[in-house]
């Protein structure tokens, strides 16, 4: 297995001893210009930037996860992504599509991270548990917050692949038994790049990543770390169901009549009005389609506690609280209701208790009308 | 001097001033319509229709009521945080918070006499509020108070979809609750919050109306509410002149009063 070399390859370079032609080369270039949202004019800029850089080498952790970030991506549009920005090969970390195991990609990891200390991109996939002292996530016998600190502290960028590592996903959902939380939670000192979703649309993926190497910068990111170019729109922003929505024809079950016509999912639990990605635009598996597209509802994903905010096929979530799923409409009327009786048995109360007092005014108000003067 | 023959005489006294009329009405109807066109769009109707999407827009519609009023909504607001520093002392700011003792006490004789419907056996003329009492006072900031939670949760749900600077302000809102999952919830939790605060209120201004008849209810049209005439100094001291010194007295019923019997 060869070692880190001295003199470090460009994305040319590598991606032509992979055996693409420059031909590929240079629609990987377009792809990655059109992903990231950039007018045509900066594809040249993008390959005159691939060509001259020197790969970047990247370090990609993983925690409590399903590794479907990592499917994702090396299933993004191009082939060329995933082979370029994981050198799967000399690897630098990559634990489950490196050629090295065990000790040997443990020591690969470590001879990057002090080689290029202040220079690789840290990609963590995977929440990390703090309970019992982060004994729910150990990896070459070691915790996960161990791992993620040491990592860290070197890199140059951070990247929180997924809703695991940007909002702890479904290991955070309630009860939340191993106190899974995102990386935000634990490091603090640098910028984290939040790439949500479960997983992430690989080409969302590749894109964040060859911005960063393309330029040298972070693309532009919202409040909440994550990539305007991918997050700044909803789901319902984009979706060819909209007009239906515009138009109030919706669907109440999946088979109904109304279903069939293709009609907007809002009523069945759609989230797509609360969720920021790019699922309508980029679609999945190479542009064929996105849930939407398919019949089901958006799930919101990409959002904070999707899990915790069920069920998927209500519009608003449950009460949990109140023992019985109870929606917040239901503990509404009830109280309301109760209002309406607990108001109705003031007002016979106060004419009891107040009986005197409204038969004094009673009579001088009668004592008055007799004395009304008509003249 | 048993009250029975004391016969009560009024004064109308000019309470809410114009500007607070309008804004209870306008806040009123917005309430109205933000609660029902929002109940709409949380659960709208399926409607089956054979005219195309391109033919109708009426989701569209409600949904854009509902955006108008709110910016209504926000400016009647505005407006009316401006009168309470401008307008009268019924209209101020003070009037909504129990800074005083006299507002204290004003707020256990309330409790004891409208809300536990006891007795009051020494009749202070100060215990009658002229403009809202101290109770009500507190209640009018539980409700701006949910008014601002539905301005920041519905501003902030909304600026995504807009352009315009003053949905603009509200950009924290969202990344403050993490998503639009627990802002959407909360904007309408809220919304039955506001519906329990109408039913109490339009109960009690009935039952202010009912027991006091001093035209609790006409006054929010009228401006004008009727006040006893004990309450209200002499004609030659208003202009500037310093009244007699004049305690409050106490106007204790008769002993023989078919109140005092009551218990
Ligand atoms: C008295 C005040 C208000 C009440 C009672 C009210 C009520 C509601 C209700 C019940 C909903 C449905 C929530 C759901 O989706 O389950 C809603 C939605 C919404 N409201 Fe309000 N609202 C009020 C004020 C506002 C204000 C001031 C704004 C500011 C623009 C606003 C903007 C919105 C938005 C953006 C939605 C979501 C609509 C959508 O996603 O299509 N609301 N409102
Ligand atoms: S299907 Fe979902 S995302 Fe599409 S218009 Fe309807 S609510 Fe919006």
């Amino acid at each position: 297995m060869k070692s880190i070399k001295n003199k470090r390859e460009t994305y040319l370079q590598s991606v032509l001893k992979q055996g693409y032609s420059r031909r590929d080369f240079m629609k990987f270039a377009t792809y990655m210009a059109a992903y990231m949202g950039l007018e045509t004019s900066v594809v040249g800029q993008v390959a005159r930037q691939l060509e001259n850089t020197p790969r970047i080498p990247v370090i990609w952790e993983h925690y409590q996860e399903c590794t479907c970030c990592s499917e994702s991506f090396i299933r993004s549009d191009h082939p060329i992504v995933s082979d370029i920005i994981l050198d799967k090969i000399s690897l630098d970390y990559t634990l489950t599509l490196m050629a090295a195991s065990g000790h040997q990609a443990e020591a690969a990891k470590h001879a990057t991270m002090e080689k290029y200390h202040g220079e690789y991109i840290l990609c963590v996939e995977g929440s990390v548990p703090l309970g019992d002292d982060g004994n729910y996530c150990c990896i070459a016998g070691r915790t996960a917050i161990d791992h993620l600190k040491e990592a860290a502290e070197g890199a140059a960028v951070i990247i929180a692949w997924g809703s695991c590592a940007s909002n702890g996903c479904v290991q955070a959902a309630y009860p939340n038994p191993t106190e899974a939380v995102p990386i935000h939670k634990i490091i603090k000192n640098k910028p984290i790049v939040r790439v949500p979703g479960c997983p992430p649309i690989g080409e969302v993926m590749a894109g964040v990543i060859v911005h960063y190497v393309t330029f040298g910068t972070l693309p532009e990111l919202d409040r909440l770390n994550r990539p305007k170019a991918f997050y700044a729109k909803r789901i319902h922003d984009s979706c060819y169901r909209r007009p239906y929505y515009d138009a109030g024809l919706f669907a109440e079950s999946f088979d109904d009549e109304n279903a069939k016509k293709g009609y907007c999912l809002y009523k069945v639990g759609c989230r797509g009005p609360m969720t920021y990605n790019s699922c309508g635009t980029i679609k999945w598996n190479n542009g064929v389609s996105f849930p939407i597209q398919s019949g089901h509802g958006c799930i919101g994903c990409s959002e904070d506690n999707f899990w915790d905010n069920g069920p998927f096929y209500e519009r608003i979530s449950s009460l949990n609280g109140f023992g019985i799923e109870a929606s917040a409409d239901q503990v509404g009327k009830a109280t309301a209701a109760a209002l309406g009786v607990g108001v109705t048995a003031h007002a016979i109360a106060a004419n009891v208790a107040k009986r005197n007092e409204l038969k004094n005014s009673i009579a001088e108000g009668t004592r008055n009308e007799k004395q009304v003067r008509e003249d | 001097m048993a009250s029975t023959k004391k016969d009560l005489t009024f004064k109308r006294v000019y309470v809410w001033e114009l500007p607070v009329r309008i804004f209870h009405w306008a806040n009123a109807l917005c309430i109205t319509v933000l609660a029902a066109t929002g109940f709409v769009i949380a659960n709208p109707p399926a409607i089956m229709s054979s005219t195309e999407a391109s033919g109708q827009f009426w989701f569209g519609t409600v949904r854009y009521i509902h955006f108008a009023t709110a910016y209504i909504f926000l400016g009647a607001m505005i407006l009316r945080i401006y009168w309470a520093f401008v307008g009268n002392r019924y209209a101020n700011w003070r009037s909504f918070l129990p800074l005083t003792q006299k507002a204290l006490l004003n707020i256990r004789h309330v409790l004891q006499i409208d809300i536990l419907l006891g007795v009051d056996k020494e009749h202070r003329l100060g215990n009658i509020a002229i403009g809202h009492n101290a109770v009500a006072g507190a209640s009018y900031v539980v409700l701006f108070l949910l008014a601002l939670v539905q301005v920041a949760t519905g501003f902030g749900l909304y600026e995504p979809m807009s352009a315009f600077f003053v949905a603009d302000l509200f950009s924290w809102v969202i990344p403050l609750f993490g998503s639009d999952f627990t802002v959407r919830f909360i904007h309408h939790a809220v919304t039955w919050l506001m519906i329990l605060f109408v039913i109490i209120h339009v109960y009690l201004v009935f039952y202010h109306d009912w027991l006091e008849g001093r035209g609790e209810v006409s006054s929010m049209f009228s401006g004008y509410k009727f006040v006893l005439t004990d309450r209200i100094k002499p004609e030659d001291t208003l202009e500037g002149e310093t009244p007699p010194a004049q305690e409050e007295e106490p106007w204790v019923e008769d002993e023989k009063t078919p109140a005092a019997e009551a218990h």
